[in-house]
């Protein structure tokens, strides 16, 4: 019966089986390992009856909390992901030496270099910092959600889609072989003829969709649903590094979109934007994908600045030294990181006045950041300092990232690009700022809200255990890429003929190994402070004794967030509160508005996957069915105007009352 | 079908019915019908230059299109679109001026780096293309 | 929001830490909507930005002077100018509360809005029939692609037009329809607007040479 090419061709597009890599070890052996957790997790979910409430409380939950925790969780499983990309690297090149292949013939390790800065830039930095503005965001400026609750699960279900096709790669088919930004003339039809860029392109543009309307999203919350009296200089600062990189998504993403939609073009429709040939220009490409390339480096950093803020304020005891200074920095490079793109590209030839012009904006724009270093050093200056896990991080990333931060300013200088262009040298200086910017500020803010989104709080030791483990391996394994760098080795090469060099790659990949610990002391730390989550109990709602409101209110919070919306006077504004004698209100409870739960971001977000599938693989009625399907029900929910209901006030009276019980017991 | 979704999801507040954000004005048919008139002759004109071939210079011609295009931009921004300083507190306007400087941004750095890029990388004038090996 | 700084506490009372009423922000959906229109014009730039640059890229093929039909372009913009003022109309008929008249001037609008569309696929065929398709030059990439972009949106907009159309039909004037309604009128004077610079900068100047 499908003996007949045709109908082959017709139902499954180019996906043959040669395109399952059986005759891989590493990948069957991966596969092996994620069917054998896969159906461990769904049997336990089964025994535990949590299939009806895992659908009902979080898949089609509209609460910003859930929504952002579930960032979160999908951010580590893809760092993970990453990382095991990134240690086998590392093993690879401490071992390809002389004659050595090494384990990874160089088409896997191309796809391996590619896949890890896909999956740790889009589907493990952007989801974490995406899901912490949405958990912490709201909180902080004493709403009950943000502005557009459905939108906000559809984003959450289509970078989680995004996700999912680029997972799809490692076991059906190839990932792209181009580097993490897909430059044609490689990334076109003509060199790249298989399915890798494809599933690049596909599982960005899901994702991209999802990181746009989010947004949107979280800049309408900002603006419009501040509390009574939180005027924009009375913000905390993290949400006013949050508005700045929603600011930022919003203004560069559709660069991105449209960018790979014209790559997409290329290698679909047969056009000539980024060919050799017919008057195409790859440099266009390269010159539109760095528009929005380096923004998308401050949208990282900028929350985890914001993090910072927050914590050394709360574990220094003192208010947060030049707040409007550090608003102004803030603001500041938000419009800078806007001019600087060229410097990603010196070495393509554009002449002495462009390459002048953006290495002086470059330059510029360490100002403000430097501005915000002394900002948190006066904070401590003479602050009652915690050293609590939080600022463990803090201290950790202000050393590390002045070291990222120096290297940068002498990349920025265009003749000594010349030299370090696409070398390890670079290598390094963006995973110093990276790391020790933006996972440490991550790796900081989980520990510091964590109490708030789960009731307790994270066990210290094994945190400790992670900082350490993960500040001395960043080191080991990123000092070494300087000193590779300067003696001219470039970046993405699997073998190396000069024996003298091994030394250095040994070390790198001791570093990688010490972080592979700090990864595991992290997913320890999980477990353990669940098993003594007792003991860990935060029955205050302020385990910190912490300055803005997110603090005011219940460890997990109610779903409302607040019973009453609370009233601003004062930067810290729980400080403020906590100081003038506050009374907690505990009678006169009304019915509070709420949105309802719906699945239909769930179904989208299936749908997203199913088209793309369709696309990669030239499955064009897969493609079709899966669009249609996509618009229909997109039209259908707007056919759906009973969207919202009241928790009664009975409910708010027994939830309260219940909290009334807990801070009592606590003294 | 992404375009969709931001306008309908917004149950949240919809039911309070509210409308206090729309001060934005509705305008009225007078300002339509003169912002229609306004854009009809903000059309013709550019067409009618071109199409007539009325000015010798291309030049001049092209930047008199320019500014008749930058000008019908504003007029359907103020009539159509209702453009103030004041709705939506001023985000909008900020949103829109925020939005102008990143599309010059673009417009004019790509146009600027790839102009140099094509004079310092493709020597391509037709002696060179001659003398080439 | 001013309301609320701190007079209280110059004066010594006690300050108010909690809204005792419920608390109803101002709708977001304009100022999101409005968002996502920015970002669409930054998809519009991107578009523009290609066509600045590999515009005059004919790789010895047509260039815009012997393609581009003028007339019918002015045809076809006057076709989104007309659907502009009637869209205009409905949204005063809303005002009105006129459910029938603002129904009647949507289906107007987007009859104007299938003749543009109409009118560039007509273009769009003749021109690939002539050998003159996407793939012919990065110039005509990049034509197709921004104006069929532009295109596409309008496409958009019409579906979502009777989409509208059918649910003022069936829940009358409400608020969430006006809303809807709103921004509706807003995505369609952006697409307007996106249009200026197509007509202006692609063509008009195309033609110039």
């Amino acid at each position: 019966m499908f003996s007949d090419p045709d109908l082959l061709k017709f139902i499954f597009g180019r996906l043959t089986l040669e395109a399952i890599p059986y005759h891989e070890p590493i990948l069957v052996a991966t596969f092996a390992a994620v069917v054998i957790g896969g159906i461990a997790l769904l049997g336990l979910i089964t025994y535990y009856r949590f299939w009806g409430a895992l659908w009902r409380d979080w898949l089609t939950s509209v609460d910003h909390k859930k929504i952002g925790i579930m960032y979160v969780i999908l951010a580590l499983v893809m760092l993970l992901r990453g990382f095991a990309d990134a240690i086998m690297m590392r093993l690879q090149q401490a071992i390809a030496f002389g004659g050595s292949e090494g384990y990874l013939p160089p088409h896997h390790y191309d796809q391996i270099f590619t896949a890890h800065g896909v999956i740790m830039i889009f589907f493990m930095a952007m989801p974490f910092v995406t899901g912490l503005m949405n958990f912490v965001v709201p909180l902080q400026i004493g709403a009950r959600d943000v502005s557009f609750p459905f939108l906000n699960n559809f984003s959450f279900w289509m970078t989680t889609a995004g996700a999912i096709i680029i997972m799809l790669s490692l076991f059906v088919g190839e990932f792209a072989r181009t580097g993490w930004l897909a430059y044609p003339p490689l990334s076109g039809a003509d060199y790249s003829p298989g399915v890798g860029v494809d599933y690049y392109i596909w599982g960005l543009q899901v994702a991209g969709i999802g990181t746009t309307l989010s947004g949107i999203n979280l800049i309408a919350t900002i603006v419009k649903m501040r509390a009574p009296g939180m005027t924009m200089m009375k913000m905390p600062v993290f949400t006013w590094t949050s508005l700045c990189t929603n600011v930022l998504i919003v203004a560069t993403f559709p660069v991105l979109t449209a960018t790979l939609a014209l790559l997409t073009l290329d290698r679909y429709a047969g056009t000539n934007f980024f060919t050799n040939d017919l008057g195409g220009d790859p440099m266009m490409y390269v010159n539109l994908i760095w528009i929005w390339g380096h923004p998308e480096v401050y949208i990282l950093v900028l929350p985890a600045f914001g993090i910072f803020s927050e914590v050394v304020a709360t574990f220094c005891g003192k208010r947060l030294f030049g707040y409007a200074s550090m608003v102004y920095a803030t603001v500041v490079i938000t419009i800078l990181s806007y001019i600087v793109w060229l410097h990603h590209f010196f070495t393509m030839g554009s002449g002495a006045s462009v390459n002048a012009f953006f290495g002086i904006t470059t330059m510029i724009i360490s100002i403000p950041t430097g501005a915000k270093m002394f900002n948190w050093l006066f904070t401590m200056y003479r602050g009652r300092i915690r050293y609590e896990v939080p600022m463990l991080w803090t201290v950790g990333f202000m050393v590390t990232f002045v070291i990222g931060g120096m290297t940068g300013v002498l990349l920025a200088v265009p003749p000594a690009d010349f030299v370090l262009h696409n070398s390890l040298f670079l290598i390094a200086h963006f995973h110093n700022v990276i790391i020790g910017g933006v996972v440490f500020g991550l790796m900081a803010g989980v520990y510091y809200w964590f109490p708030k989104a789960f009731g307790f709080r994270l066990d210290p030791f094994w945190g400790k255990m992670s900082f350490w483990f993960w500040l001395s391996g960043f080191y080991f394994a990123f000092m070494p890429l300087y000193v590779l760098g300067l003696m001219g080795v470039t970046r993405r090469v699997s073998q190396f003929e000069d024996p003298s060099l091994q030394i250095w790659f040994v070390i790198a990949a001791f570093g990688a190994f010490l972080i592979a610990l700090g990864i595991l002391s992290l997913l320890v730390q999980f477990v353990v402070s669940f098993i003594r989550r007792e003991e860990l109990r935060d029955t205050t709602g302020d385990p910190w004794d912490a300055r803005t409101l997110e603090w005011s209110t219940a460890s997990p919070p109610p779903d409302y967030n607040f019973a009453f919306t609370p009233v601003v006077h004062d930067q810290d504004s729980w400080w403020d509160m906590k100081k003038r004698g506050h009374s907690r209100p505990l009678a006169g409870f009304k019915p509070i508005h709420m949105p309802k739960n719906t699945g239909t971001g769930v179904i989208l977000g299936a749908l997203s996957v199913a088209f793309a599938f369709g696309m990669i693989w030239y499955i064009w009625w897969l493609a079709c069915l899966s669009f249609a399907a996509m618009v229909a029900i997109a039209i259908g929910h707007t056919f759906n105007y009973d969207r919202d209901f009241y928790i009664p006030a009975d409910v708010v009276t027994a939830t309260e009352g219940k909290r009334t019980e807990m801070l009592a017991s606590e003294v | 079908m992404s375009m969709h979704a931001p306008s309908h999801e917004d149950a949240f507040e919809a039911h309070h019915g509210h409308s206090h954000g729309h001060d934005a004005g509705h305008g009225t048919l007078k300002s339509y019908i003169t912002g229609f008139v306004l854009s009809v002759i903000l059309t013709a004109i550019p067409f009618w230059l071109v199409m007539a071939d009325v000015l010798d210079s291309p030049v001049l011609t092209a930047v008199i299109i320019m500014a008749l295009g930058a000008v019908q931009i504003v007029v359907h921004m103020i009539f159509f679109l209702h453009m103030n300083t004041r709705s939506e507190g001023g985000w909008t306007m900020m949103a829109l001026i925020f939005t102008i400087v990143l599309v010059a941004i673009t417009l004019s750095g790509s146009l600027w780096v790839m102009h140099h890029l094509d004079v310092n990388m493709m020597p391509m004038s037709p002696e060179m293309m001659r003398n080439m090996p | 929001m001013t309301d609320f700084t701190d007079h209280s506490v110059r004066e010594g009372q006690a300050p108010t830490f909690y809204l005792k009423e419920e608390h109803h922000p101002e709708g977001s959906t304009m100022l999101g909507f409005w968002l996502y229109l920015m970002s669409d014009c930054l998809i519009f730039a991107v578009l523009f930005a290609t066509h600045g640059v590999l515009g005059r890229n004919y790789a010895a093929g047509p260039s815009p002077a012997d393609l581009f039909d003028l007339p019918l372009v002015a045809v076809n913009t006057s076709m989104l100018l007309f659907s502009s003022i009637t869209y205009g109309l409905a949204m005063l008929e809303m005002e009105k509360a006129n459910r029938n008249s603002t129904l009647a001037w949507m289906a107007v609008t987007a009859l104007f809005g299938i003749a543009f569309v109409g009118l560039e696929l007509y273009e769009f065929a003749h021109m690939i029939h002539e050998g003159a398709g996407p793939q012919r030059s990065a110039f005509l990439s990049s034509f197709f692609t921004l104006v069929g972009t532009h295109g596409l949106h309008v496409t958009s907009g019409i579906v979502w037009m009777f989409v509208l159309m059918a649910q003022v039909a069936k829940h009358g004037l409400i608020v969430e329809n006006k809303r809807r309604l709103m921004c509706l009128s807003m995505f369609w004077h952006f697409l307007d607007v996106v249009w200026i610079g197509v007509f202006s900068f692609v063509y008009l100047m195309g033609v110039l040479g």
